[in-house]
């Protein structure tokens, strides 16, 4: 189990405010490949933890992407802890990692639903399930959703009764384009059995994904496409009455150019002389190739801000709360995420 | 806008895109690599290239951005190659572009291998439907069939000469290799066999425990629903007899000197640790790789002020209080030096775990790459010059 840094913890939960989201017990984390869906998720369920949850983090694509995260084993289709979070000498809370695996789901669906135990292991042996989970992606989608619910709701009999297992479960979904089919996808079960006990649990299941205790937060970069998913999946869950919860920024860029200084970049307006005279100052080259050279470097990134600005209204207009994660330089790795989940402590995610 | 260029990186080969795009023996580039590095973009600048160096090009994207898909004159996912407008044409190239959509490409397969009824009958299953739109790697299959067609009409009608594919994000695998095969031992499978021969009775074929599982099929999944699979797999057999050998074609036709793969890689950790994988998977499975691109490097104008200058600099202004707005600059500028020096060092890095593979560097432009000047830009960096 990785060790945790105290310090940078600590100082990320003495700031803490109230959570945006109080009352949310299901997080789900979406966004187009490669923003950082799987990073976010970890982070946020860190954050949770620093707060005293305990916390399942799941994942459901067959990646592996928690336990690469967390620098942890592989994990089987059971619940590890992954990550203790001590605070101020004592433990404040946990997170559990769990990839979901759907040929593992039926089994345990089949069994519970119609006790199907050698049944179940007779379709496996033909390569029925492989087919229900691969080529029927409904069918897949029912089981992933069904355990993520069942995680959920939950309750530890050995507690106080009526204390869920976890507080709260994080997962890390699939893509944009696909989040509101696949989280939405018991609706569909329940225009097809009318009654029995699927049917009960496509409603219950149903009904959680689209009550307060659940928000889809969507991970974007400041790219055009990136941001282009991010209103057509914002649509798309609101068509299929899903609540949508935020926006992360990720990988964002903080310059050290204020305000005035990038638009006099953008005009080409920087004062020349103020330059030639710091570089005096300062011992450094005043030739015309280097004042030119760092004109052109201001004037770029100029650009750049113009055109993330463009896209920061896009995503305002969108309505949404929105946070912000810096790029780390080195990369997202278990140190690194620390630092996240307190900076989405600080911002007020958890 | 004019963008700086990175310079050569210490140990590594430079990739001679120019050279590989005249070569006339060379008849495929496919550009692979991890999600958002510019893949698409590669394939696109380098097919325009091409072109206006005198080659006859048709670029195969996948999702490109709705701009970039614009500026290349793609209104729709017709899955037709139309010609670019607006490019150089002095040399006697042309550029073709077409977005792949992996639902017609599938259903030209049924179209073109059934009868008419037959192909509606199929066309309308409920399966089939699920299975052409989201079957796992079905988008990589259809790219992988697409390029076969293309291939095999260039060279008996002879409209291209070069022919240039994009490839969908993947991550850890390289699916477009290995999804011919996911398919192929998915029609292999005991249960689709099972399936489509319900005439000669399960028991036959599986004498333990398979009444137990018809049973349990049709309890889960309803008669109707257990005929649609039936129907749907028999009809399988015929139409798709033939997929299975294409897709072999297809990856042997990748193996054959005329191919070229290049890798498409952004200058962080994680993302060259994916190339790498790339890099030895392509070997593995004997792939002749051209090299890798290093795309969207960070390139400051002012190269010659190294980045412990400028920041100690930026920070004597700002204890003194003098020229502020320079001061700003000067951490700008020592900061993106340090990311540049970041970067070279992950290449270098690169560069000695590789020794064999030839580097191309892509300086990271200030705005994205939508339009034709922009992919021209980014040509004229990966010619190197
Ligand atoms: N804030 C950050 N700073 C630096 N690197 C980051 C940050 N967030 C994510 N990364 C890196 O970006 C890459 C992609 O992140 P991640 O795997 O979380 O994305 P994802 O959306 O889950 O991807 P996929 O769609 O493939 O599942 C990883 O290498 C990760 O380490
Ligand atoms: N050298 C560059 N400078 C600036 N922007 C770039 C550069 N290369 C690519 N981009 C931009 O980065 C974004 C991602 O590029 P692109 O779509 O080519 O990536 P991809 O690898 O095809 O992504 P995906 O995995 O989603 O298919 C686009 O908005 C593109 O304009
Ligand atoms: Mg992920
Ligand atoms: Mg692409």
């Amino acid at each position: 189990m990785p060790k945790v840094n105290v310090e940078r913890l600590r100082s990320a939960s003495v700031t803490r405010r109230e959570s945006d989201w109080e009352g949310v017990r299901l997080h789900v984390v979406t966004g187009k490949g490669g923003t950082g869906k799987t990073t976010v998720a970890g982070a946020l369920a860190l954050a949770l933890a620093a707060d005293g949850q305990t916390v399942l983090l799941c994942e459901v694509e067959g990646r592996q992407g928690i336990s690469r995260l967390f620098d942890a084993p592989s994990l089987p289709y059971d619940e590890r802890r992954i990550a203790v979070v001590p605070r101020n000498g004592a433990t404040a809370g946990e997170v559990y990692g769990l990839a979901i695996d759907p040929e593992a789901a039926l089994t345990e669906y089949l069994e519970m639903y119609y006790h199907l135990g050698r049944a179940a292991r007779a379709l496996d042996k033909v390569g029925a399930v492989d087919f229900a989970t691969t080529i029927a992606p409904g069918v897949r989608d029912v089981l992933l959703t069904g355990k993520v619910y069942e995680a959920v709701r939950r309750k530890e009999k050995k507690r106080v009764h009526d204390r869920p297992t976890y507080d709260t479960v994080v997962l890390d979904a699939p893509p944009t384009g696909r989040i509101a089919r696949f989280l939405g996808v018991n609706a569909g079960v329940a225009d097809i059995a009318r009654v029995g006990p699927i049917r009960r649990q496509a409603d219950s299941i149903m009904a959680l994904m689209r009550s307060p205790q659940t928000a889809v937060h969507i991970v974007t970069l400041l790219e055009e496409m990136p941001v282009q998913e991010t209103s057509d999946g914002i649509a798309e869950l609101r068509a299929a009455r899903i609540p949508v919860g935020s926006v992360i920024v990720n990988l964002a860029r903080r310059g050290p150019l204020d305000r005035p200084t990038i638009e006099a970049a953008s005009a080409d307006q920087l004062p020349r002389a103020d330059f030639v005279a710091a570089l005096h100052e300062t011992g450094l080259p005043a030739d015309d190739a280097t004042v030119e050279g760092l004109l052109t470097d201001a004037r770029e990134h100029a650009i750049r801000v113009a055109m993330e600005d463009e896209l920061r209204t896009r995503l305002d207009d969108l309505g949404r709360p929105i946070y912000e994660l810096p790029r780390l330089a080195d990369g997202a790795d278990l140190g690194a995420l620390f630092d996240l989940a307190g900076e989405l402590t600080k911002q007020g995610m958890a | 806008m004019t963008a700086p260029s990175v310079a050569p990186i210490p140990g590594a080969h430079p990739l001679a895109v120019d050279a590989l795009l005249d070569d006339s023996s060379v008849e495929i580039i496919v550009c692979c690599g991890s999600g958002g590095v510019g893949k698409t973009t590669t394939a696109a600048a380098i097919g325009l290239r091409a072109a206006e160096r005198g080659r006859r090009v048709v670029v195969l994207t996948i999702d490109p951005a709705r701009r970039l898909a614009q500026a290349m004159g793609l209104a729709e996912l017709d899955n037709t190659p139309r010609q670019v407008e607006d490019i150089d044409t002095t040399k006697g190239g042309r550029l073709d572009a077409m977005m792949l959509d992996m639902k017609r490409t599938f259903d030209d397969v049924v179209l073109a291998h059934t009868s008419p009824d037959k192909a509606r009958e199929i066309l309308e299953n409920p399966f089939y439907i699920a299975l052409s739109s989201s079957f796992a790697g079905t988008q990589e299959y259809m790219a992988m069939e697409r390029l076969g067609q293309l291939h095999a009409d260039a060279s008996s009608n002879g409209d291209y000469d070069l022919i240039i594919v994009d490839t969908p994000p993947s991550r850890s695998a390289l699916d477009f290799l290995d999804a011919p095969k996911r398919l192929s031992s998915f029609l292999d499978s005991r249960l689709l066999r099972l399936l489509s021969t319900p005439a000669r009775g399960p028991i036959r074929l599986f004498s333990a425990g398979m009444g137990v599982v018809t049973g349990a099929l049709t309890k889960l999944l309803g008669a109707q629903v257990l005929t649609d699979v039936q129907t749907f797999v028999a009809a399988l057999d015929t139409t798709f007899g033939g997929f299975r050998q294409r897709a072999e074609d297809t990856y042997r036709l990748l193996q054959e000197r005329r191919t070229a793969f290049l890798v498409v890689a952004a200058p962080e950790p994680d993302a060259l640790r994916e190339a790498s994988y790339f890099v030895e998977r392509l070997r593995d499975d004997r792939m002749p790789l051209a090299g890798l691109v290093l795309n969207r490097m960070e390139a400051p104008a002012a190269v010659h002020v190294s980045p412990e200058r400028s920041l100690s600099a930026a920070e004597a202004l700002a204890e003194s209080g003098q020229h502020p707005v320079a001061a700003a600059v000067l951490r700008l500028h020592g900061e993106r030096m340090t990311r540049a020096a970041r970067e070279r060092r992950l290449a270098e890095r690169f560069a000695s775990a590789h020794p064999g593979v030839s580097i191309a560097t892509v300086p990271a432009l200030s705005s994205d790459v939508h339009d034709l000047p922009g992919l021209r830009q980014i040509g004229t960096r990966l010619g190197g010059e």
